[in-house]
């Protein structure tokens, strides 16, 4: 019995290898396994080695695991690109008809399943992944019923008939390896609980969050990964009077949701690093003009187009400081699904209570990676909407201005929306007066500018630091942000076997940067590793600014693509010691 | 209701004295009143240069946004609120250079709003650049030689984008400037007003002698029928783009806030923010 397993399918783009993945997890999340997904492609349609990692739990899982039990290859390339993560006891299922070859080197058993030859004979050769479904089920010992209901929702408005020729396939490859495998021993899964959860993709979350926070217009751009964003609100806006608008560039999506939150609305727009670096005037607008702007960059491989389609956490910077001259902005970093989806619903909040620019940062991983989600709880969804006058404004003398930009203690002024009567006033980029008129006078600058600024110097965000310390006197303190939570907490368990005394602080809010509380934890560490997917170090750089200690704070980067690898983490940081 | 006294505001504008700019926005104060507006009814959205501006010298809601970017601006405004009026306004750098993206896929996307562009032929705050609208050898600070590249036609463009209101002016003609303005607000789609407005200060040729010798009224035309695109695009190519008045309308073509599914009666920005648990229950299902 084993209580946790990694398999992986893997063949050419548009082989069906991501659907193949799709029915084996969702099948087993609703066994009760928590699942982590993890999918490796190219940005192009048709061809190009993609594969899809899934592991399986009887526990919570956030990070892609270090090896590999069963590898489902399409083609011959699939086995040679990733046969390595096999352990020795691993399997790898092959299509007998690509005559697969296994490496020398590994100690992995191999079969070979005619996938296409027994699908084409069923009657069509698009089936092969339902044969590998079945062989996967022959190596797990697992009921193939189970995936019954999945099938029927997948396929049954194709017909009873597709439906049952496909649970054929599935039964024709477990049967076939059943027989191929002999007495040899299966790997078991332990029983799951059973329990009903979510399983879903980061981008999901961040959507469902911003439905639940009453979001009720997006203007997007298409872009690698954050489209599934715009994707899901287009089906759901319009049940709830709303929509989303695909705009013609980048620079028209920011300015519209720009525009839409002035005239009142929630609205949203998202991206990722090119869509950002187009946005970024536009970002300078709202936070001059102090009109609410919730933006979500799902961070991807830079500069330029980089790695589009692979994991790097490289726009810290720009994030945090991107926008000419200076305005007040919030960044902040969910680390696991579930954080994304009350974290989107937050920044709706936030932009309204601070009025500027909130940027939602993720990464590829943490946007795309599916996962199992322990139940969002939609009444922790809470809807502030900051000084938005909601009630009849007073008469104002002689065509004067409301005072939209009204000097005061914590620096937020009370605002009006477009169709208000007695609250007309003047909106510009331009540095501007009390009531928005164009001002250049020095004393009012000063005013404005640290009126501005003042906003966000006593922000208050839930949870700025997600703090896992249980030592006063810890060894090495680990610091992350986004997706590197999941390989992180299990290189600390590792870490805690090789007599390390480890504390993990996941830093949450990114800006403002909260100094004091992040100088506690490095304070009481003898070490500091900060663990993060690019090649400069940036959130290293900005701990350095905000809390010294130059001498204790150690880079631990990887900037090939790849998410970090629990194991990673923990050679790593085991070698600072 | 409210007269165009009552969109005046107490901001003298900055533009140099004579400039066509202080007409269009007398018309458009013109235009708001004759159609009922009251002024927290109107939205003006602008772009940055001498015209961008107006939105500051009416008294009304107005957002002075960034350079090329009035447009989008505008759409979300409008989105979030149908029952607001909207007008984009800005120059002819801002419409037809920077923001010529926006221009020509707000006229595709057809959101009920209306876009009034300053034309003057030169980029007058930054002192006299040439601008896409400038003459083949027309000379400015950045065209000593004389510009060596073709104006754009806006109005043709704007017909072969799929325009649904296609009109222009001359700054002088307040009262026709006034009828179209009004007519464009009335017009249920996306409604684009080109304005030649002279810049007195940068452009020596393009003057108010050279408009009113070069521009013929649409009026005059005997038979014109702006309902036919095809003799409104054989029309401009035969005056070289020098027409006022209503090129072209389209009244069968529904706006896009006609045809976008599920979009709420009422104005977004009142929408009750709040899910109802079941509404939430029912999409978390949906990842079960």
């Amino acid at each position: 019995m084993i209580n946790q397993l990694s398999w992986k399918v893997g063949g050419q783009q548009g082989e069906g290898i991501e659907s193949t993945g799709e029915i084996f997890s969702i099948a087993l999340n609703r066994l009760g396994y928590y699942l982590y997904g993890y999918r490796h492609f190219s940005s192009r349609i048709k061809g190009g080695h993609t594969n899809n990692k899934i592991r399986v739990s009887t526990t919570e899982v956030r990070s892609i695991s270090d090896d590999l039990d069963i590898l489902v290859a399409f083609d011959q390339e699939t086995i040679d690109v990733n046969y390595k993560e096999l352990h020795e006891n691993g399997v790898i299922i092959a299509d007998a008809k690509f005559d697969p070859k296994k490496p020398e080197d590994t100690q992995a058993a191999m079969y070979a399943v005619p996938f296409t030859e027994m699908a084409t004979e069923l009657g069509t050769s698009l089936m092969k992944n339902m044969v590998a479904i079945g062989a996967t089920s022959a190596v797990l010992d697992l009921d193939i019923q189970v995936f019954e209901e999945v099938v029927q929702e997948i396929f049954g408005r194709k017909g009873q008939q597709v439906v049952d020729k496909n649970m054929e396939a599935i039964k024709a490859g477990y049967e076939y390896t059943k027989e191929q495998l002999g007495g040899a021993e299966t790997m078991q899964l332990e029983k799951a609980d059973g329990q009903k959860r979510m399983f879903m993709i980061g981008n999901d979350a961040i959507a469902l969050g911003a439905v639940a926070a009453g979001c009720r217009f997006m203007a997007a751009y298409p872009i690698t990964p954050a489209s599934e964003i715009m994707e899901y609100l287009i089906k759901k806006l319009p049940a709830l009077g709303g929509t989303v608008i695909q705009t013609e560039d980048e620079i028209a999506a920011v300015t519209m949701t720009i525009g839409a939150n002035y005239g009142g609305v929630r609205a949203i727009t998202a991206s990722a690093g090119p869509g950002l670096s187009l946005k970024m005037e536009a970002i300078g607008l709202s936070g001059i003009t102090e009109t609410p702007l919730v933006i979500v960059d799902t961070q991807r491989g830079g500069p330029s187009t980089g790695l589009p389609t692979k994991q790097e956490q490289s726009d810290l910077m720009a994030m945090i400081y991107g926008t000419h001259g200076e305005i007040p902005k919030i960044v902040f970093a969910p680390s696991t699904v579930q954080e994304a989806f009350y974290d989107a619903a937050e920044a709706f909040n936030l932009a309204e209570e601070y009025q500027c620019p909130v940027i939602m940062l993720t990464d590829l991983q943490l946007s795309l990676g599916k996962q199992t989600v322990e139940p969002l709880e939609f009444d922790k969804v809470e809807i502030r909407r900051g000084k938005l006058a909601t009630e009849a404004l007073p008469e104002i003398d002689n065509k004067g201005y409301f005072k939209r930009y009204e000097v005061t203690e914590d620096g937020v002024s009370p605002r009006v929306i477009p169709g208000m009567k007695n609250g007309i006033h003047h909106v510009t980029g331009v540095e501007h007066d009390e009531t928005g008129k164009p001002s250049e006078s020095a004393a009012n600058r000063i005013a404005q500018m640290d009126k501005r600024m003042r906003k966000i110097s006593n922000l208050k965000f839930n949870t700025p630091i997600h703090k896992n310390a249980p030592h006063e006197e810890a060894d090495l303190l680990i610091v992350g942000f986004n997706s590197t939570r999941g390989a992180i907490e299990e290189a600390m368990g590792r870490l805690a076997k090789d007599g390390l005394k480890v504390n993990h602080a996941h830093v949450r809010l990114v800006h403002p940067f909260p100094a004091d509380e992040m100088m506690q934890l490095v304070q009481s560490a003898k070490k500091v590793a900060v663990i993060e997917n690019n090649a400069t170090g940036q959130l290293a750089n900005i701990m350095k600014m905000n809390v010294g200690s130059h001498e204790k704070i150690h880079k631990i980067l990887k900037y090939d693509g790849n998410p970090f690898l629990p194991q990673e983490v923990h050679t790593k940081c085991k070698e600072l010691f | 209701m409210a007269t165009f006294k009552e969109f005046r505001n107490n901001v003298k504008p900055n533009w140099c004295p004579g400039c066509g700019d202080f007409s269009v926005q007398a018309a458009m104060q013109r235009a708001a009143a004759n159609v009922g507006l009251e002024p927290e009814d109107l939205a003006v959205i602008s772009g940055i240069g001498c015209s961008g501006r107006i939105s500051g010298y009416i008294n009304s809601y107005g957002f002075h946004g960034i350079h090329g970017r009035a447009l989008p601006i505008a759409q979300g405004v409008k989105m979030a609120n149908r029952d607001l009026t909207v007008i984009a306004s800005g120059g002819d750098g801002d419409g037809f250079a920077i923001g010529m993206g926006h221009t020509v896929h707000a006229i595709r996307r057809n959101i009920n709003i209306t876009y009034i562009v300053m034309d003057n032929q030169i980029y007058g705050l930054t002192k006299g650049q040439t601008s896409p609208r400038s003459a083949a050898g027309f000379k400015t600070k950045s065209t000593p030689a004389g510009s060596i590249e073709q104006a754009i036609s806006p109005m043709e463009l704007a017909l072969t984008a799929g325009a649904t209101f296609v009109a222009q002016s001359f700054s002088t003609d307040l009262k026709d400037l006034t009828a179209l303005i009004e007519a464009g607000i009335k017009h249920e789609g996306f409604s684009l007003i080109n304005v030649f407005s002279p810049c007195v200060t940068y452009n020596k040729v393009n003057t108010y002698d050279w408009f009113k010798e070069n521009l013929t009224k649409l009026g005059d035309i005997e038979g014109y029928d702006p309902s036919n695109r095809e003799a409104a695009m054989q029309t401009l190519m035969q005056h070289n783009g020098l027409v006022t008045g209503l090129i072209y309308q389209n009244t069968e073509r529904k706006s896009y806030q006609e045809l976008v599914s599920g979009y709420s009666e009422t104005p977004l920005s009142q929408a009750d923010l709040k899910l109802d648990q079941a509404h939430f229950d029912k999409l978390v299902a949906e990842f079960m």
